[in-house]
């Protein structure tokens, strides 16, 4: 949305900056002079934004198509490339692996909401005169910075069901862990697990951010007339808020479809049963491993598009938001 | 009256801040903890890894495992991809985001709505949907095997990147550049002398967090690099993850893996402030 706005706020004052150019008399020749020099401009500003209109043919809207199409044959990636129509989408549909890839994907996301509400209490907390908060902030922001191919080879050394440090953790207080990345039941759970101790600190931040700048008048109205500290949470907190939390749900779903990395380090064959196998890793497995070029890249379209629907969502209600702000 | 109840809410307030911070100490434990036990891993004997109770504090500090991590296996090569790739990438593609940014927010630039959406839809279209396509473009031109498709796809700018700056630059006042332009400086010489100083602090930024991600990227090298003395630290480390642990030696896993996270957590624990308020803004602005 500040976006699409800045352009129209742009293209006015250009058009506004051209009618007073006749203005300075000193330098704009008369006549033809002035768009010689617009030429001249215009020749100049599409050089510089030539690379990344460059890249983008190249190597995003020439691949689309060529996916678009690809998707469609029955192709090993090497050899020619036989058009099947839409048989790859129709095999989707019956294509158990997949339907399981994707069911582990959403899975996953079940993380988003416990990592937002965590580090929203997180930043609550945080937004208090504490001693030692920087170092505190830095500690949280340490997991997010981290080579995830370390954190996620670390992790799965730490649900080691014997030797773990997960498993020793929960020793401490009684219980009993299980072998996790080895159990149908908690594979999921693990990698969750991981992935909201990996963005809690990004989450944590930005609400932070939110959060200091909400005017403390507010607060101090709302404790004289009486509200308690619920109330003052439920009625200015997550209302402010709200635009952050929008951004994070919106950023979380669009990482977390394509989620890969963690599953292909920790669990090399899937995890059992399949249960941890993501919709990417499936993707990739069935091109890079199978040589289904063709069947693949109809999966990574139909993700593409899950994607792609979402992105729109965000681009519709953050429109929304910002009027509601303004 | 209202003096003894200011006095309760200052000592219950006073209570409250000890429990939270309680409850962010214990959590900042939590988080660090698992940081604090790969470091640990690494300096103890293969035998004190699977010592029960765990030990924390290894017996003699084996440092001997960032010795002999150089010479066994693939990390020195490993470094030395990572660093071609992630430094010719930033700064190649932070030079190229910025002129781009200059024209799109400064400049008469023709067709800009349509190149604006245009470039708009490729940040729409995420990575795993173009990496077949891709790869098999790169395969046909003989790239796979090499650092290039790695580097050259992200030379060409980072769409996130050129939007971040071109809403920097709105802020910079037209009337700067068309003064510039009555003076008679080039194009190229008001974007280099005059720009450039202006958005230096959102570039800083920008490069460091461009840096981090394309350390840290995995998928793409997997794709293309085969031959373990090409590939990528990430890639050497996740190998090293499988053939090492079948020879149970996990101190020297963990040693390449902390290795591997130290120089981003060095640079980020040097420009802190700068990083975290660029991240927050990122945030705000949406």
């Amino acid at each position: 949305m500040t976006t699409s706005s800045a352009t129209t706020v742009g293209s006015t004052a250009t058009a506004g900056l051209r009618g007073s150019a006749t203005k300075p008399p000193r330098t704009a020749p008369p006549g033809g002079g002035s768009t010689r020099l617009h030429r001249h401009e215009q020749k100049w500003a599409l050089i510089f934004v030539a690379a990344p209109v460059i890249g983008y043919l190249a190597f995003t809207l020439y691949p689309v198509c060529f996916a678009a199409y690809a998707s469609l044959t029955q192709w090993n990636g090497l050899g020619p490339m036989r058009f099947v129509g839409l048989q790859n989408y129709a095999n989707l549909l019956g294509d158990e692996y997949f339907r399981i890839s994707l069911f582990n994907t959403f899975f996953y996301m079940i993380g988003i909401p416990i990592g937002l509400a965590l580090s929203l209490a997180l930043a609550i907390a945080m937004n208090r005169k504490l001693y030692g908060l920087t170092a505190f902030r830095t500690i949280y922001y340490i997991p997010v910075i981290s080579s995830l191919a370390a954190i996620a080879i670390l992790w799965q050394w730490a649900y080691n069901g014997d030797f773990g440090l997960m498993n020793q953790a929960l020793a401490l207080v009684g219980i009993d862990g299980p072998n996790w990345l080895a159990s149908t039941t908690w594979s999921k759970p693990a990698i969750i697990i991981m992935a909201v101790w990996k963005g809690l600190g990004y989450s944590m931040l930005l609400y932070l951010a939110a959060i200091q700048s909400v005017p403390r008048s507010l607060y101090e109205a709302a404790q004289l007339d009486g509200a308690g500290a619920w109330q003052r949470f439920r009625a200015i907190t997550l209302p402010m808020v709200r635009p952050v939390t929008f951004f994070l749900v919106v950023t979380n779903i669009i990482a977390g479809a394509q989620i890969f990395t963690e599953i292909n380090i920790m669990t090399p064959t899937g995890g059992p049963e399949y249960s941890t196998a993501s919709a990417v890793w499936h993707i990739w497995r069935q091109a890079f491993r199978y040589q289904q070029m063709g069947y693949a890249t109809a999966m990574a379209i139909v993700l593409g598009i899950l994607i792609l629907i979402i992105t729109l969502i965000q681009f519709r209600l953050n429109r929304r938001n910002s009027f509601v702000i303004d | 009256m209202a003096h003894t109840s200011t006095l309760s809410r200052r000592t219950s307030s006073r209570i409250t801040d000890t429990v939270v911070w309680v409850v962010l100490a214990t959590g900042a434990i939590v988080m660090i903890a698992p940081l604090l036990w790969m470091f640990s891993t690494s300096l103890k004997t293969k035998l004190e890894v699977f010592a029960l109770p765990p030990v924390w504090i290894p017996e003699v500090p084996q440092w001997d495992t960032y010795v002999r991590m150089w010479t066994d296996s693939l990390i020195l090569s490993g470094f030395q991809n990572s660093l071609i790739v992630s430094l010719t990438v930033t700064i190649i593609g932070t030079f190229t985001c910025s002129l781009a940014a200059f024209s799109l927010a400064k400049l008469r630039l023709p067709f800009r709505n349509t190149i604006f959406i245009g470039l708009l839809t490729g940040i729409m279209i995420p990575f795993p949907t173009l990496m077949i396509p891709q790869f098999v473009m790169f395969s046909r031109i003989g790239w796979v095997d090499t650092l290039l498709p790695l580097i050259v796809p992200a030379i060409f700018g980072n769409i996130v990147m050129i939007f971040f700056l071109r809403q920097y630059l709105e802020n910079v006042p037209n009337s700067l550049v068309e003064a510039a332009k009555i003076d008679g400086a080039s194009y190229w010489q008001i974007f280099w002398r005059m720009i450039m100083p202006i958005i230096r602090p959102a570039v800083a930024a920008q490069f460091i967090l461009w840096f981090m991600v394309v350390w840290n990227d995995y998928l793409a090298p997997i794709l293309y690099l085969n031959t373990p003395e090409r590939q990528t630290l990430q890639v050497v480390i996740a190998n090293m993850n499988v053939q090492y642990a079948t020879q149970r030696d996990y101190p020297l896993i963990m040693g390449a893996s902390t290795v591997a996270l130290l120089p981003i957590l060095v640079v980020f624990l040097v420009f802190q402030r700068q990083i975290i308020e660029s991240v927050a803004l990122t945030g705000t602005k949406g």
